[in-house]
């Protein structure tokens, strides 16, 4: 299986045969996954409606209802299978969901607070003091054009899908992981705000993190440059290249590389 | 028509062996209202607004013990300016009371004015109580009318700068208090008033409130945590024009509490918001009843309550919206939601709206739920540990009742003690 060239470079995620089926029924969805994010690196996953792209993300951020059956998956060497959720978020993964979850009553700063201390002191840290959170969280926000009346609201309630997007970068921003996975985060976002949300990945581009985007569309590819895409059919990533790969979807869609693996 | 015989039996044994206290001017209303209980006699488990609560521990003629609880932490509103005035079992003490004087405000005890051949109280002691009694009787507020030993007569003419904070301390392991307060709030007075504490094993509270026209009452209320106590608490209350009554209960712990209200909007534009938050793991039984009758035009009414419920704690929602003929205009909401956290735990609801005129807005829903799994993960992939992110979301759950609390302080105060709660449970 291809997963890019072979590099010497620290592996940030590893993915190995993963085979995963629901938990209550035995359908499986997974079928083989191989995947290696090198850190410093953007992978993108492409790939059609169903073929197992979310469940992929949650299975490696520790959503319950799958069943890992057979395969590995690691964060920097360490088995993220066997970790809790707030684990692994501790650990430096972080999911940017394809549907941001409403949470009436929960204000989204407090939200936030509470999640950036928790995974400080996850980490044997200090919390961070309040107005050093607000400073930072003001700036953050500003950069991603979020306003701080957004910030108070309950989180994602009556947020246009934009801006449950762009809350979602805004949490990444202020977590700082070290693995991001994002899913589908372009969709549903208008031109310009695709290019705030790409200047926010962007900017966290640096040679410590790796990330996994997922998306449907080459437009997303043009902003946040990836170094490999795969392409996934099926529950197994049937092809591995360069940014070309993208393009070659985008014009041709995917029965070519389909049969091709078929 | 007589009452069936158990009936007339367990009334005559609670009653048998019990004086009137001394009545003065209000001993009219003492005696009618014995008379009145004679014949409507206490509730049984068979009566129908009984249903969901069984009464037989809140009429025994012995109140059962409840082994007294130390919090291990500072009492409820500590930290906030008050007028204090301590009952401990239900009796007076003048040593941990504040002088009772406050510009705004007259503050007498009932049992001075049952000393007394003419105070204003006559007018209210009773009477409210008395028209709460249809369309369903309420037998334990008419026992209280009866027997009650002391409490205090509240009549707000102006906006006392601070709360009037009635404490109510539990002390012996048996005791059996029986309090009645009656509040009148003049033309454009405001005033806030603080209760607390279990007030004995077993409590029995009733609470007259007459709030005349653009006249502001607001109440915040804690009851004891002490696990074995039982309470049985009434409000009747009826507002004038433009008036506003504003009322919040927090209840965490406690093996049996009955809260019911009676409230009368009788002048337009009236508003009243009452709600509660509860909070019960395992023993724990606790029941709001309300009734909220529209009979005048354009008046507002909230009910809001929510309640947390564990290992087998049971939680009881009875509510009601009258809206008369002529009350037109109403807005009427009515919610009741609970969040079982377990299996074992239950909500028994019954709202009910019964409206005769026909410009009004009322709405009214009641759900049972669990904690929502998508929203625990979502908190949980961000790293919140699950325990903590399950009281962040029991919390935004009981925040729609919290929110009733006009004052912020109070709120946060509230707030910070159900989070304290939370948090017990899990360590
Ligand atoms: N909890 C579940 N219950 C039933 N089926 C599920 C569940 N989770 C995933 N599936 C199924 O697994 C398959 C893969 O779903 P998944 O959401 O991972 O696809 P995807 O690649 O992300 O698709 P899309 O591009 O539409 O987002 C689908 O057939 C889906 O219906
Ligand atoms: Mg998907």
């Amino acid at each position: 299986m291809l997963c890019g060239p072979e590099t010497n470079e620290e592996k940030m995620l590893e993915i190995k045969g993963l085979h995963v089926k629901l938990e209550e029924e035995d359908k499986p969805i997974l079928k083989g996954v191989d995947l290696t994010v090198e850190a410093g690196k953007v992978h993108a996953i492409m790939g059609p409606n169903g073929s197992g792209k979310s469940t992929l993300s949650y299975v490696l951020s520790g959503r319950e209802g799958y069943e890992v059956t057979q395969g590995s998956a690691e964060l920097e060497g360490v088995d993220l299978l066997e970790m809790e959720p707030e684990e692994r978020a501790a650990a430096g993964l972080f999911l940017a969901f394809q549907y941001p979850v409403e949470i009436p009553g929960v204000g989204n700063m407090t939200f936030l607070r509470t999640a950036v201390n928790a995974q400080r002191k996850a980490r044997g840290e200090d919390e961070i003091s309040a107005a050093d959170f607000l400073k930072l969280i003001r700036q953050k926000a500003k950069d991603l054009q979020i306003d701080a009346e957004m910030l108070k609201r309950p989180v994602n309630v009556g947020f246009s899908g934009g801006e449950k997007k762009r809350n979602e970068i805004l949490q990444m921003a202020m977590l700082e992981p070290k693995m991001c996975i994002l899913d589908e985060t372009d969709s549903g976002l208008d031109v310009d705000a695709m290019k705030l949300v790409s200047d926010g990945v962007n900017a966290l581009r640096d040679a410590g993190r790796g990330f996994l985007v997922i998306t449907h569309y080459q437009r997303l590819l043009d902003h946040i440059k990836p170094d490999v895409v795969h392409i996934m059919a099926d529950g197994r990533i049937v092809k591995s290249g360069g940014p070309e790969l993208a393009l070659e979807v985008e014009h041709n869609g995917y029965g070519d590389i389909l049969a091709e693996a078929s | 028509m007589a009452l069936p015989k158990l009936k007339a039996e367990a009334t005559e044994a609670l009653l048998g062996a019990r004086p009137l206290p001394k009545g003065g001017c209000l001993q009219a209303a003492r005696e009618s209202a014995l008379a009145r209980l004679r014949e409507m006699g206490l509730p049984s488990r068979r009566d129908e607004y009984w249903k969901f609560t069984r009464p037989d521990t809140l009429i025994s003629a012995e109140a059962p013990r409840a082994a007294l609880f130390d919090a291990g932490e500072a009492p409820m509103f500590s930290d906030f300016d008050r007028l204090k005035i301590v009952f401990v079992d239900g009796v007076f003490d003048a040593e941990a009371s504040d002088d009772l004087e406050m510009d705004g405000v007259r503050i007498d005890r009932l049992e001075d004015i049952c000393c007394q051949d003419i105070h204003w109280a006559k007018d209210l002691y009773g009477v409210l109580e008395a028209r709460g009694q249809s369309p369903v009787q309420r037998p334990l507020a008419t026992f209280n009318t009866a027997y009650a030993t002391d409490g205090v007569a509240i009549h707000v003419t102006g906006k006392p700068s601070k709360p009037i904070s009635l404490i109510y301390i539990h002390a012996n392991e048996q005791s059996d208090a029986v309090l009645h307060h009656v509040i009148r709030v003049e033309e454009g007075a405001e005033a806030t008033i603080l209760e607390n504490g279990p007030a004995a094993s077993r409590f029995n509270k009733c609470m007259e409130i007459d709030v005349a026209d653009t006249g502001r009452l607001h109440l915040v209320r804690a009851q004891g945590r002490d696990h074995e106590r039982r309470a049985a608490t009434h409000m009747f209350a009826r507002l004038g024009r433009e008036s506003v009554l504003k009322s919040f209960t927090l209840t965490v712990n406690g093996v049996l509490t009955r809260n019911e209200a009676y409230i009368e909007l009788t002048g337009d534009d009236a508003v009243c918001h009452i709600a509660g938050a509860c909070a019960g793991d395992g023993e724990f039984h606790h029941d709001d009843t309300v009734f909220i009758t529209h009979d005048a035009v354009n008046c507002e009414s909230r009910q809001v309550f929510k309640k947390v419920l564990r290992n087998g704690a049971v939680g009881v929602f009875q509510g009601k919206i009258l809206v008369k003929e002529g009350a037109q205009k109403t807005d009427g909401y009515q919610i009741s939601q609970s969040l079982l956290l377990d299996g074992d735990s239950q909500f028994l609801a019954k709202p009910e709206l019964e409206i005769y005129a026909d410009d009004v807005a009322c709405s009214h829903g009641s759900t049972s739920g669990a904690i929502d799994e998508t929203a625990l993960f979502y908190l949980r992939s961000r790293g919140v540990p699950e325990g903590e992110a399950t009281d962040l979301l029991t919390l935004a759950f009981l925040a729609e009742a919290v929110d009733e609390i006009e004052d912020k302080a109070l709120a946060e105060d509230i707030v910070s003690r159900l989070q304290a709660w939370l948090a017990r449970r899990r360590s």
